[in-house]
C-alpha cells in the first residue's frame, strides 16, 4: 500500500513536481515573515526577476536544442553599454535597433560556429563569454557608460515606466514569454527544436536541417539578450561593463531548476519562467528573513541539487537506483 | 538422473510501468546442467524479466530464489554475487580499456596501496581467454577487437565468478558460423558443470539445437514451458504468437510499372563505385551484401545523407539534384533507416510527434502546428500497422522494438513516398513482427511503391524480393531475379566469387 501512494506521489512531482516545490517555498516563507507575500513585495520581486527571466527564456531554447549558452552574462553587459552609448550618439529610435542588430550578429556567430561548424557549445559560449568582456571593454575605453541628459529623455520608459499599472519590464517578459511559448510549443520550428536536441541524428534522417535550428535558437537567445540590455539600461541610464558578470550562470540554473534536461530535448518556457521565478522569490525570502544576500549562492546551489535529484527520482519511481 | 533442485526460481513476479503490466504473474526455474530457452515475441516480457534477475528493476511481487534461499537483488552487483551472470545483447564494454579491465571491471586484484596487480590480471585474463581459444591477448585494447570478440570478452567475464546461472541475450546475434561453434562449445562445458543457463533467442535453430527446455512469455504473460525433445517450431511460433504463422511466400507482383528510380554510374568516394540499377513502381529491389559492402551507404547517398562523388539520380524520369535528406523528401524519397534508436527515432518525443515529424511544416493551421492532422495522421497508421501503445502521447522509448519500427514506417509510410528504401527492416524483431513486417512490404509493392529493402539475413532477401542486387567490395556484382536466384549464387555473389555461366 504505502509503495502504490509512493508511486502517486512520485508521478505528481514528475508531472509538476516545481510547482509543488515554489508553492510549498511560498508557504514557508510566508509563514516566516509575513511581509513576503505583501503585495508590493510580489511585485517588487516580479520586477526584479524581468531581466532574468527574459534571458532564461531565450536560453531555454538553446537548452532544449541541446546546447548551452553561456555568453549571455558578458552579452547583456554589451548591449546594455551599446545601447546607452547610441543613445547619445544616434538618438533612442536608431540606437536601439542598432543595439538588437549588434547583438544578434554576435548571436548568429555562435549559432554559426556551433551550428553549422558543430563546434562544442560549452567551449565556443564560454569563450564568447571573455571575448565580448573584452569588446565590451574596448568599446567604452574602459570606462562606465552614461546617459548626458537623463531628465530629457523618454527611454528610461522600458525599465521605470508602467503600462496600465503594471510595470514596463513585468509587461515585456510576460509579452515575449507568451509569444516564445507559442513558438516552442506551437510551431513546426518549436517541434524541431525539441527533435534536435532530442537525437540530433534521428532529426537530421527526418529531413530536418538540424544546424539551421541551432543558429535560430541562438538568435533567439541574443535577441533576449539584446532585450534584457535594453531593460537594464533604461532602468538605470547609466552602467558599468560587468553588470551582466554572473547572469549566465543565474540564467542557467533557473532553466534546470524549471526542468529542462541539460542534454536537450526537453524543457518548456513555462517551466523556466516558474524557475525564474523560485530563484527570485529565494533571494528576496533570504532576504526578508534576515539573511545576508551572499548566503542566497548556497542556499541556489542547494535548491538546484535538490530540483534535479527529484526530478531524475520521481522518472525513475526510485530516490536511487544501480542504472541512470 | 534424479530430479535436482533448481539453481534459480522466480515465482509470481510481477512488474509494472506507468500504464503497462510487463510482467504479470511469471514463474521459471533453472535447473543445474540444463540450457533453459527463454522465448517470445518483443514486448513479451523478456528484458524486463532479465532486468529483474539482473539487480535492475525491483519486481512488485514475487519472489526471487536462488539455490532454494529467498533472496533480494538490489543491484548489478548484488546478482553478480549469487552467481548471476549476463551476457548482454549490447555489448557493455568499455571500448577504450584492455580485455582484462573490462574483464575485472570494478574488481581489479590489488597490491598494497591500493595499486593494481597487473601481471596478476593479466596472466588470470589470459588464462580464461586461453579456455576460450580467444585469439587475443589481455592487453588488447576492447575498441580494437570485431564485434564477435567483444562478446566473447562478454562470455570470458562471465566465466570469472563462480556462476551457477548464465543468461545469454541473443548471443549469436553478431556472430560468424564458425564463432557460434565455439559459443556452442562453451555452453556445452558450462553444462557439463552444473552451470544453469538461460537463452534468449529469436533463431528457432539455434533453440532447438542446444536448448533442454522451452518457456515461452507473451504479453508479458507466462504460456508455458516445454521439453525441446516434445515440441516442435509450429507449436513454440503458436505459443509465441498465439496463432499460426503463414508460411507460403508472398505472392510476388510481376513488375510492369514504370521506372520510379534510376540510378546511373553513383560513386561516393571510396564507399561504392558506378553503382546503376532500376526500380519500378510496384517493384521491391532487395539489396544484399556484407556488412561493408556498400548497401547501406548506396542508400544514404541516394537519399542525401552523403554527398555523391559522381553519377546521376533520376526519379520518374527526371534528372534530380539531392544535397540534404530535406532535398530526398521533397522528391518523395522515404529512408527507414538501419539503426531504429540512434537514426529512426526521437526517443524522448511522443509516438504522434515521431511519427510526423517529417512533415511537420506542411501541418499546420495560420502558422501553428495542428494537432487534429497529426492526430488522424497517427491514428491512421497506428490502425493500419497495428501497433501497440496505450496512447499517442506515450514516449516512443518506452516501446518494444516491434512497435518502435513500426512508428518509424508508419512516419514515412504516411509521406506517401514515391520511392521508399528500407534499411535492415526487421533486425531485432521477434518473429511475428517480422512477417507481419514482410507482407507490409510486398503489400505496399502490390499498391504501386516503387522499395529498396536493404538486409543481411537472406530468408527475408528471398522473400520479400523481385529482384536483387548483390554487392561486394562497393560494387555491384549481379543482379538476379526472383526466379534465377538460389542461395548458392547469393554467397558467391555477395563474397566476390560469383561467375554468371553466359554472361550476356
Amino acid at each position: 500500500m504505502a509503495q502504490s501512494h509512493l508511486k502517486a506521489v512520485g508521478e505528481i512531482l514528475a508531472k509538476h513536481g516545481i510547482l509543488v516545490a515554489f508553492i510549498l517555498f511560498m508557504i514557508a516563507f510566508a509563514l516566516l515573515n509575513p511581509r513576503f507575500i505583501n503585495s508590493d513585495n510580489l511585485l517588487g520581486v516580479v520586477r526584479s526577476s524581468a531581466i532574468l527571466g527574459v534571458m532564461a527564456i531565450g536560453v531555454t531554447f538553446v537548452v532544449v536544442s541541446g546546447n548551452l549558452d553561456l555568453s549571455v552574462g558578458s552579452m547583456m553587459s554589451f548591449s546594455t553599454i551599446v545601447v546607452l552609448d547610441l543613445h547619445d550618439k544616434l538618438g533612442p529610435l536608431l540606437g536601439i535597433p542598432a543595439m538588437f542588430a549588434m547583438t544578434m550578429a554576435l548571436g548568429a556567430l555562435i549559432g554559426f560556429l556551433v551550428g553549422y561548424l558543430k563546434l562544442n557549445s560549452l567551449i565556443v559560449t564560454l569563450g564568447m563569454l571573455s571575448a565580448i568582456h573584452g569588446l565590451t571593454l574596448t568599446y567604452s575605453g574602459g570606462k562606465n557608460m552614461d546617459i548626458a541628459d537623463k531628465d530629457g529623455t523618454w527611454f528610461g520608459f522600458f525599465g521605470q515606466g508602467e503600462l496600465l499599472g503594471v510595470p514596463v519590464p513585468i509587461l515585456m517578459f510576460a509579452l515575449l514569454a507568451a509569444g516564445l511559448t507559442l513558438v516552442l510549443s506551437k510551431t513546426p520550428f518549436g517541434r524541431k527544436v525539441y527533435a534536435v536536441g532530442g537525437n540530433g541524428v534521428a532529426a537530421t534522417f527526418s529531413g530536418i536541417p538540424r544546424a539551421r535550428i541551432v543558429f535560430y535558437c541562438y538568435l533567439i537567445s541574443s535577441f533576449c539578450v539584446a532585450m534584457a540590455g535594453l531593460i537594464q539600461a533604461s532602468r538605470s541610464l547609466g552602467s558599468q561593463n560587468t553588470v551582466g558578470q554572473g547572469l549566465e550562470l543565474q540564467v542557467l540554473a533557473a532553466v534546470i531548476l524549471g526542468g529542462a534536461s541539460l542534454l536537450g530535448g526537453s524543457g518548456t518556457i513555462f517551466k523556466t519562467v516558474i524557475g525564474v521565478l523560485i530563484l527570485g522569490f529565494i533571494q528576496n525570502g533570504l532576504l526578508l528573513v534576515g539573511l545576508e544576500f551572499y548566503v542566497q549562492y548556497i542556499v541556489t546551489w542547494v535548491i538546484i541539487i535538490l530540483a534535479v535529484w527529484l526530478d531524475i527520482a520521481a522518472k525513475r519511481g526510485q530516490l536511487w537506483s544501480p542504472i541512470a | 538422473m534424479s530430479a535436482q533442485a533448481p539453481v534459480l526460481e522466480l515465482k509470481d513476479i510481477v512488474k509494472t510501468f506507468p500504464g503497462v503490466i510487463a510482467l504479470d504473474h511469471v514463474s521459471l526455474d533453472i535447473l543445474p546442467g540444463e540450457v533453459h530457452a527463454l522465448m517470445g515475441e518483443n514486448g513479451a516480457g523478456k528484458s524486463t524479466l532479465m532486468k529483474v534477475l539482473g539487480g535492475i528493476y525491483q519486481p512488485d511481487e514475487g519472489d526471487i530464489l536462488v539455490a532454494g534461499e529467498k533472496t533480494i537483488l538490489r543491484t548489478p552487483l548484488e546478482a553478480k554475487g549469487k552467481g548471476i551472470v549476463f551476457i548482454h545483447q549490447e555489448l557493455s564494454l568499455a571500448e577504450e580499456l584492455s580485455v582484462a579491465e573490462n574483464i575485472y571491471m570494478g574488481e581489479l586484484p590489488r597490491k598494497s596501496l591500493g595499486r593494481v596487480d597487473w601481471s596478476k590480471l593479466f596472466s588470470d585474463v589470459d588464462e580464461i581467454l586461453g579456455r576460450l581459444n580467444c585469439n587475443f591477448n589481455a592487453q588488447t585494447i576492447v575498441g580494437d577487437l570485431s564485434i564477435a570478440n567483444q562478446q566473447m570478452v562478454e562470455i570470458a567475464r562471465a566465466l570469472t565468478v563462480e556462476a551457477t546461472t548464465v543468461i545469454f541475450d541473443e548471443p549469436t546475434a553478431s556472430l560468424t558460423d564458425a564463432e557460434k561453434v565455439v559459443l556452442f562449445d562453451i555452453i556445452e562445458d558450462l553444462k557439463s558443470r552444473g552451470v544453469g543457463i538461460v537463452y534468449i533467442s529469436h533463431r528457432m535453430e539455434e533453440i532447438f539445437k542446444i536448448s533442454d527446455r522451452i518457456s515461452v512469455l507473451r504479453d508479458g504473460e507466462y504460456r508455458g514451458t516445454l521439453k525441446a525433445s516434445d515440441t516442435n517450431q509450429d507449436e513454440l511460433t503458436q505459443l509465441m504468437i498465439g496463432r499460426s504463422l503463414e508460411h507460403t511466400r508472398p505472392d510476388l507482383s510481376q513488375s510492369n510499372g514504370d521506372v520510379a528510380l534510376e540510378v546511373k554510374g553513383l560513386s561516393c568516394g571510396k564507399l561504392f563505385h558506378d553503382v546503376s540499377f532500376k526500380v519500378h513502381a510496384g517493384e521491391v529491389v532487395g539489396f544484399y551484401g556484407l556488412v561493408g559492402a556498400g548497401r547501406t551507404e548506396v542508400a544514404e547517398t541516394i537519399f542525401g545523407m552523403r554527398n555523391k562523388s559522381s553519377g546521376e539520380i533520376f526519379l520518374n524520369g527526371e534528372k534530380v539534384e539531392i544535397n540534404s535528406p530535406a532535398d530526398a523528401i521533397a522528391h518523395g524519397i522515404s529512408l527507414v533507416p538501419e539503426d531504429r534508436k540512434g537514426q529512426g527515432l526521437v526517443l524522448g518525443m511522443n509516438c504522434r510527434d515521431n511519427m510526423t515529424l517529417p512533415q511537420i511544416d506542411d501541418l499546420t493551421v495560420s502558422g501553428l502546428t495542428a494537432p487534429q492532422s497529426e492526430q488522424e495522421i497517427f491514428k491512421k497508421y497506428r490502425d493500419q500497422l497495428e501497433i501497440k501503445t496505450p496512447n499517442w502521447k506515450q514516449t516512443v522509448g518506452n516501446l518494444s522494438g516491434g512497435n518502435q519500427q513500426k512508428i518509424v514506417i508508419g512516419k514515412w509510410l504516411s509521406m506517401h513516398p514515391n520511392l521508399l528504401i528500407v534499411d535492415e527492416p526487421t533486425r531485432g524483431i521477434d518473429v511475428g513482427s517480422k512477417s507481419e513486417i514482410h507482407n507490409l512490404i510486398r503489400e505496399l509493392a502490390g499498391q504501386g511503391y516503387a522499395i529498396i529493402v536493404i538486409s543481411s539475413e537472406m530468408p527475408e532477401i528471398l522473400s520479400v524480393s523481385d529482384k536483387i542486387v548483390a554487392m561486394f567490395h562497393g560494387e555491384i556484382v549481379h543482379t538476379f531475379t526472383s526466379s534465377n536466384v538460389t542461395e548458392d549464387k547469393l554467397v558467391q555473389a555477395i563474397s566476390g566469387i560469383y561467375e554468371p555461366e553466359n554472361a550476356a
